[in-house]
């Protein structure tokens, strides 16, 4: 534990541990730092301070029982966690979900996105030291899990998006709610994007930062925001279309190089900002155009899937969640594998962090959106 | 001090009858009147800029101790002193515990020089601009002590950045100040207000394009040397977890950032005596103001104003803007401050040339900044009326809540 | 003319007897009872890798080094700048050579590379 790093030049290298305890990890993940000061040779994440072993808790209970474990797989978009878990037990059971439902759950997962992204745009600016979008963000965030608590009763784990349909309809006059929320969150994106987006500081401190081209990209498994970012044209919403999403009009936001270069830190930073104006108008289109019906599918209380395997992927606001589930036909999940965002944007740190500088590092992480718990599960 | 003794002299018999027990009453007065009012402002400050921060943040900030919450900085002082002073194992223990001091007694310093009034100030050096950059070097020296000595590798990066930094950021400093001294023609901060008049067009900063810029460069460096967003890189929660006082606790944590409020209206006081006209009134001579007690307490009163106007210009933009990054920070310095600072002096110098071949040419110059000066200022508010009325949460202009 | 400078002391005096004073003041109040996990060097939770005093590469702060240089030719200029309006002309182009040469070297240090360690 004490041997003092010398690089090529014979500099003197210092071991810094950032994390666990670190204000801009996100969470509790570790990164060892070599640096000579400044500029980072590496930065190495140590993983596996939040593991929970939910994956190995799914192969002990029942089906349905395991959606409230998701919740946990991302707690700042847990609904869709929930709905790659439902889609797939649905795709493995061969259950037909109502229409109205596939509504709920794309609102739902819509809003939720939003959410997640304020918190994600928020975090960034935070970490560069701008402390005031963050709040604005939280605030409209705040809005959100109050809609979410009417909706489901849960403001942040909820649990909502069950096998076979959505737990509860929506309550009366939800809607109105809903949308009156997201007419009034065009203009605060405007003052959002005022105050922080086209700050020139933030542009300077993000633009050519940790540049990664589609190729790269595209080799790590990057996913969601992160790939599109890159400038990589691909969205499970549209290309594989799940749900009800081939039945809305959205844009797909790929990075443009806006700033620099085309996949640095500036086109995460603005991809996740316009995410949030695409999902605004998807949100207007399901909410006006909810059908009637029941929200939950005829199921048996104990469900057993025939035996198979399935891989059922949403698009999560950090990509691509995917659940490969195997069924030996019995009541419990015989193994589930959840493929996450953030794991794999972590894996790419290390080869990015090289010739960064401290403060860039901080950049690199929040401009991935890691979520911790997403990385260990 | 003297200016004082001599206003009071001539108002007050014993004075006169007894200089020599008078004399030091006066100064040892003044020291405590200084060390209270500086000790005041810095925590009310302390409490004030979580209010701004508050409202800017749409939150409430600190509002329970007291009314309105004033009394919180003391809530927090009496935590902090009940706290566990800490020295971390391996530490330069000397080192540690004095590193505090220095930063402290540097801030604290420069509130001698610092001009209310006419006969108003602790001392009328005539190296004024000198010993305020000369003490304000101490802390420099305490933050890199203190960093260097916690024997932590953040509190370590915390200093060595600062010293980078705001050792760099003397030199705009200098060459901007130096640009208000040229014409002025001394060093002494009230020989400075002297050369400058009440009007706004006669202020120093409405004085010449090179002073006009001086005033921008001066604030943007001493923003840097105060380590104020967006150069608040030696302390950079977000990257150094907290920089160069990670491992203080307790009181000498305190003192670290007693320091730095304090240092806030250090800021907005030279920026005001210097560039903005000080504690001059419009339309009131000096010898007029000198001679009249109220005139006195009504320049004191618009000197003070005008720093804590500053003050909360600085508030704003903490709020407001992110951080720099270390080798933008420095490019800044180097390549855009330090070259500017040149250019400045000479047109400075140049500008005494203009005016005094072309008087009415520089008259003019001077109401043509001031009117570029004031409508700078007035499209701030109008950008903040116009993000108030389209920003998208309707703001509640209620002061407090 | 001292007596100018005995406020000065005063503060010095004053301002460091306020913090040394809470300081000492303080002691009796706080707990006192450092642990081995407490006095060990804040490094986000996990024990620290290496020395804590590393040397530290001079990259950036060799442009500390360049302070010396252009405060000590700045703190030059103050007295001229004081006595400029005296000097007259004869001061305004001395000093212009000397800004010359200042500049002069400033250019030469951009060109030659000694501001590039800024660029990363």
């Amino acid at each position: 534990m004490n041997e003092q790093t010398v690089d090529t030049f014979g500099n003197e290298m210092m071991t810094l541990n950032m994390g666990p305890q670190h204000p801009s990890t996100h969470g509790v993940i570790r990164f060892v730092v070599t640096s000579d000061g400044e500029i980072m040779q590496k930065a190495v994440p140590h993983v596996g301070y939040l593991h929970r072993g939910i994956e190995k808790i799914a192969e002990g209970i029942p089906w349905q029982s395991f959606t409230p474990y998701t919740d946990r797989v991302d707690y700042l978009a847990a609904m869709f966690a929930n709905h790659g878990w439902a889609m797939a037990v649905e795709r493995l059971a061969g259950i037909e979900v109502p229409p109205r439902a596939e509504y709920i759950r794309v609102i739902a997962s819509e809003l939720n996105r939003i959410a997640s992204h304020l918190v994600a745009v928020g975090a960034m600016a935070m970490d560069i030291g701008a402390f005031t979008p963050f709040l604005h963000g939280i605030r409209e965030r705040e809005k959100i899990n109050d809609l979410m608590e009417e909706l489901c009763g849960q403001r942040l784990t909820y649990n909502f998006v069950r096998v076979g349909g959505v737990s509860s309809d929506l309550t009366p006059g939800w809607d109105k709610k809903a949308l009156a929320f997201i007419e009034a969150l065009g203009p605060l994106l405007d003052e959002f994007n005022r105050l922080i987006t086209g700050n020139e500081i933030l542009v300077k401190r993000c633009a050519d930062v940790a540049v990664i081209d589609p190729r790269t990209a595209k080799s790590f498994g990057l996913v969601g925001p992160n790939l599109r970012a890159s400038g990589v044209d691909w969205d499970l919403r549209r290309d594989q279309p799940y749900s009800v999403y081939d039945k809305f009009e959205f844009r797909v936001c790929t990075g443009k190089g806006w700033r620099g270069r085309v996949g640095d830190s500036y086109d995460r930073f603005v991809v996740r900002v316009d995410e949030m104006i695409e999902s605004v108008k998807i949100l207007k289109q399901a909410l006006g155009g909810i059908p009637e019906g029941p929200v939950m599918a005829k199921l048996s209380k104990k469900l057993k899937p025939p035996k198979g395997e399935v891989y059922a992927a949403v698009e999560s606001a950090r990509g691509e969640l995917g659940y490969y589930v195997v069924s030996d036909g019995g009541e419990q999940p015989y193994r589930a594998k959840i493929r996450t965002g953030s794991f794999a944007a972590l894996s790419a740190i290390e080869a990015l962090s090289c010739g960064l500088m401290i403060a860039d590092l901080v950049v690199l992480i929040a401009s991935f959106d890691v979520v911790a718990p997403e990385i260990d599960r | 001090m003297s200016e004082l003794f001599t206003f009071i002299q001539g108002r007050w018999d014993p004075a006169v009858t007894y200089p020599q027990i008078v004399w030091p009453a006066l100064v040892v007065a003044y020291g405590v009147f200084a060390v209270t009012f500086a000790s005041l402002f810095a925590g009310i400050t302390s409490w004030y800029e979580r209010r701004v921060a508050g409202r800017m943040q749409c939150r409430i900030g600190p509002n329970r101790v007291g009314p309105q919450g004033v009394l919180q900085w003391l809530a927090d002082g009496f935590k902090a002193f009940l706290k566990e002073d800490l020295v971390p194992k391996e530490a330069d223990g000397i080192l540690y515990r004095i590193a505090p001091y220095p930063v402290f007694v540097g801030v604290f310093c420069t509130w001698v020089i610092l001009p209310y009034a006419p006969a108003v100030v602790g001392a009328d050096l005539n190296v004024g601009v000198v010993f305020l950059m000369a003490i304000t070097a101490l802390v420099v020296a305490g933050i890199i002590m203190g960093g260097w000595a916690s024997n932590s590798k953040w509190a370590l990066l915390g200093g060595v950045r600062s010293a980078a930094q705001m050792v760099s950021y003397e030199i705009p400093v200098g060459f901007a100040l130096l640009t208000a001294v040229i014409p002025a023609g001394t060093l002494s901060l009230q020989g400075i207000i002297a050369a400058q008049g009440g009007a706004p067009w006669n202020w120093m900063v409405f004085h010449s394009p090179a002073t006009f810029i001086a005033f921008f460069v001066y604030f943007t460096a001493a923003l840097a040397e105060g380590n104020r967003t967006p150069f608040d890189l030696p302390e950079a929660e977000s990257e150094l977890v907290a920089g160069y006082n990670t491992e203080y606790s307790g009181m000498r944590f305190i003192w670290f950032f007693f320091a730095e409020w304090a240092n806030l209206y250090v800021i907005g006081a030279v920026v005001a005596a210097v560039f903005l006209g000080g504690w001059r009134l419009p339309g009131v001579g000096i010898e007029q103001q000198a001679a009249s007690l109220w005139l006195q307490f009504a320049g004191a009163c618009l000197f003070v104003l005008k720093a804590l106007v500053l003050v909360n210009v600085i508030i704003w933009l903490r709020w407001t803007l992110p951080r720099l990054r270390v080798d933008q920070l420095m490019i800044m310095c180097w390549k855009y401050l330090v070259p500017a600072g040149m250019v400045l002096v000479v047109v400075a110098v140049f500008w005494v040339f203009v005016e005094r071949g072309m008087p009415g040419f520089a008259r003019w110059v001077a109401f043509l900044l001031c009117a570029t000066g004031f409508f700078l200022v007035g499209l701030m508010f109008w950008r903040a009326w116009y993000n108030i009325k389209y920003g998208g949460d309707r703001l509640y202009l209620k002061f407090m809540v | 003319m001292s007596a100018v400078y005995l406020p000065i002391f005063v503060m010095l005096l004053f301002s460091g007897a306020l913090a040394g004073g809470m300081l000492l003041f303080s002691m009796p109040f706080g707990p006192y009872n450092p642990t081995r996990v407490k006095s060990e060097p804040f490094e986000c939770g996990c024990r620290s890798i290496g020395p804590n005093r590393v040397r530290f590469s001079a990259q950036f702060y060799i442009l500390a080094i360049l302070l010396v240089v252009f405060d000590i030719e700045a703190a030059f200029m103050f007295p001229w700048a004081v006595l400029f309006s005296k000097l007259g002309l004869a001061g305004f182009i001395e000093m212009l050579v000397f800004i010359g040469v200042l500049v002069l070297g400033f250019v030469y240090l951009w060109r030659s590379g000694g501001l590039d360690a800024l660029d990363k």
